[in-house]
């Protein structure tokens, strides 16, 4: 995939003397580098290519704690690309403080983008002091149980329809050698996982209280006690799964090595790339089938400030191509996640992202963490959950307490 | 003229090897700058409440505070610790009786002297790659045993949280062991010959001679030996990245691992900045009254 482009980036350096005097290349960076992910960026690159500009790809491997260090320290240190994803939300912030982000209300009001962008909150986590800094492309939620029809199947139980049918039907997938919850051993899964935990046991009120209003109260309370029950029964488990990445957690559940994963949407791109087919091979439950309620966290694009004029041009393209109708379906239905637009027609989509859309038409939706909370409160929730899920000695109400502080001194 | 004559007749001492110290002025200027002022920064900004960009505004001790009540710190401390004491017992001893065994007018010396040193010549990336799929239950070491008919045998420290420092450790002995053994054979190599004859001469049996002559004639070689290794230990990230990133769970962090992710990941530097305060304090409390008996006051054993 990435030798393409640089192929194509080579032969753009090659025409531009001979012609082609509006073609721009601009250096997008990201870090979707996963099969699945990776079909979609090409999507991204292909519309690009068409407005006579040249998309040269930065893919970052690693996934966005390896990657972002390395943009945030190319744009401080003053050699930005030409726009970079983050997820919208705090992660940027400091960087727009600094003045170092171009500001993009002018594209804004120009295509209208407060009237397109469903919901409102996406553009609204891209809004800093009521200028728009960022382009948002997808709305990714988290809170998705993937099971593997197989794999129950092979244990001789039925396929779950939520949470605590998934837990009793634990014992009988071990007897059949297979692991019930695949948890890869990055921290951020770990992390992501008991959030969507929260939501499910806890519900929406609870999580706002606990992640908006950083409550700490109620973090040390009873509702949050349930909650790291549910994750005391999520680490039991997810025991032996012994892999790292999320796709590779991933594929445990499509080659029926695993019964479940808790992932976001983002993996039913891996579903698709296997030839697997929602509804039929897997299931998904939105909400752990407990509570049908989806965050709206996403990926966005945001750009660096640039002098080059040329660039910058270009860099406004970019951005206006990234919400076109056709763009945003072309990307979304690779991708497994759902337009930020509520006017285009996915026909297209599979059961999972019907499921998605119903939810999100329906506005049982609440904001990620990675909106709500800075980066560095969710670094400390990640050394947390992936010590609780790793050291089977931690007691819940001992990883509670810490979770309180933790919502205690958050900012 | 005059003041040519009157300069040769008695010489500045700031004069003297004019050229010499005009071209070391570069080097003087990189160091102060980079070396003492980048830790004074480092020193200043570990007070502040720097998120992702640096900025001056004083919070006093809150980042050191925070960095003491972090279970995860505490957990990379004792790593480093567990880690650190091992490896310098480890590596010196292995070392030291594989070069004396070298040393032993052994044939193939240079084959052998080779191989083992041959480990030191790959990054601690790859070192970390392959002992994680030696390491792994399913492909390496264990899978093996298993395979011979031994299907109870369980060797996987690195999916164990209390064992799995040690995982770690066993991939840096094999890499680091070969330079010590290097190092403590050119000492030995050093050793007159007439020292040994005349422990012969007296009846001296050879351990003996090795503990209580030579090892003592080896000091020099032993600090430096011991300096390389414990500057090693106190930075060792990359292995732990490459082995464990840090897992399972924190079992296995180490503190230059905490400054680099709550630097670049969690966004928030004057924690990292805290934390490698921290770490220059503790290499510091080591270094300086050792420096302080080996090169200050009075040169006893110059």
């Amino acid at each position: 995939m990435k030798l393409r482009f640089l192929a194509a980036a080579l032969g753009a350096t090659a025409a531009l003397p001979f012609g082609a005097a509006n073609a721009t290349d601009l250096e997008v960076t990201h870090w979707w580098t996963s099969g699945g992910e990776a079909a979609a960026v090409a999507e991204l690159a292909k519309a690009f290519d068409a407005t006579g500009n040249k998309w040269v790809d930065g893919a970052i491997a690693g996934s966005g704690g390896t990657a972002r260090p390395i943009m945030i320290s190319r744009i401080t240190g003053g050699d930005p690309m030409g726009a970079t994803q983050f997820n919208h939300g705090r992660q940027a912030e400091e960087l727009v403080q600094a003045g170092l982000m171009r500001d993009l209300t002018d594209i804004a009001t120009q295509e209208n983008w407060k009237e397109i962008v469903k919901p409102s909150s996406l553009l609204d986590s891209c809004t800093i002091e009521g200028k728009i800094y960022c382009a948002p492309v997808n709305i990714h939620s988290w809170q998705w149980l993937w099971l593997s029809n197989a794999a129950f199947k092979k244990a001789g139980v039925e396929v779950p329809k939520n949470w605590d049918e998934f837990v009793a039907a634990a014992p009988a997938l071990e007897k059949a050698g297979i692991v019930p919850l695949a948890v890869g051993g990055q921290p951020w899964q770990a992390n992501g996982a008991f959030d969507v935990l929260m939501v499910a046991i806890a519900g929406k009120d609870t999580f706002e209280k606990v992640f908006a209003e950083k409550d700490a109260e109620v973090a040390a309370g009873p509702e949050i006690a349930k909650v790291f029950k549910a994750a005391d029964d999520a680490r039991r488990m997810s025991k032996g799964t012994n892999v790292q990445d999320w796709n590779q957690a991933t594929n445990m559940v499509i080659t029926g090595k695993a019964g479940g994963q808790i992932m976001g949407d983002w993996a039913q791109g891996e579903f698709q790339l296997a030839g697997q087919k929602a509804g039929v091979d897997y299931t998904c439950l939105p909400g752990l089938g407990v509570n049908e309620v989806i965050s709206t966290g996403g990926d966005a694009f945001y750009f660096p400030l640039i002098e080059d004029e040329e660039k910058s041009k270009a860099q406004g393209v970019l951005a206006s191509t990234l919400l076109k109708p056709e763009t945003q379906v072309a990307f979304n239905l690779k991708k497994g996640s759902l337009p930020v637009r509520g006017d285009v027609d996915l026909a297209a989509a599979n059961d999972c992202m019907k499921k998605g859309l119903d939810i999100l038409a329906k506005g049982n939706v609440i904001q990620g963490t990675d909106q709500l909370l800075s980066a560095d409160s969710q670094k400390q929730k990640e050394d947390l959950f992936s010590e609780f899920f790793a050291n089977h000695s931690m007691t819940p109400e001992d990883a509670q307490k810490r979770f309180a502080d933790i919502i205690a001194s958050a900012d | 003229m005059t003041g040519l004559t009157r300069g040769s007749a008695r010489p500045n001492q700031w004069l003297r090897n004019l050229n010499a110290k005009i071209a070391s002025i570069p080097m003087i200027l990189t160091a102060v700058v980079i070396f003492v002022g980048g830790t004074a920064w480092t020193v200043v900004y570990s007070f502040t409440n720097s998120k992702l960009l640096p900025r001056l505004s004083f919070v006093g001790f809150d980042q050191y505070e925070r960095l003491w009540a972090a279970p995860r710190w505490l957990i990379s401390i004792q790593n480093l610790a567990v880690f650190g004491l091992l490896s310098l017992m480890f590596s010196l001893v292995i070392g030291f009786v594989l070069a004396a065994l070298m040393d032993q007018k052994i044939r193939f010396e240079n084959t052998f002297r080779t191989i083992m040193l041959y480990p030191f010549a790959l990054s601690f990336i790859v070192t970390g790659l392959v002992w994680q799929w030696l390491l792994n239950p399913q492909y390496g070491i264990q899978s093996i045993v298993r395979s011979l008919g031994w299907t109870s045998f369980a060797f996987d420290p690195l999916y164990n949280s209390n064992i799995v420092i040690y995982g770690i450790l066993i991939a840096a002995l094999w890499q680091g062991t070969g330079l010590v053994m290097c190092l403590m054979l050119a000492g030995l190599r050093g050793i007159d010959e007439d020292i040994w004859k005349a422990s012969r001469v007296d009846g001296i049996p050879m351990w003996k001679t090795y503990v209580l002559i030579i090892i003592p004639m080896m000091r020099g070689v032993f600090i430096t030996t011991l300096v390389i290794i414990a500057s090693g230990i106190v930075k060792v990230y990359d292995l732990v990245v490459a082995q464990t990133s840090g897992g399972p769970g924190i079992a296995s962090e180490v503190p230059a691992k905490y400054v680099y992710d709550y630097m670049f990941q969690a966004q928030n530097l004057g924690q990292g900045f805290a934390a490698s305060t921290m770490m220059l304090v503790t290499v510091a409390i080591i270094i300086v009254p050792w420096a302080y008996l080996e090169f200050g006051g009075g040169r006893k054993r110059g």
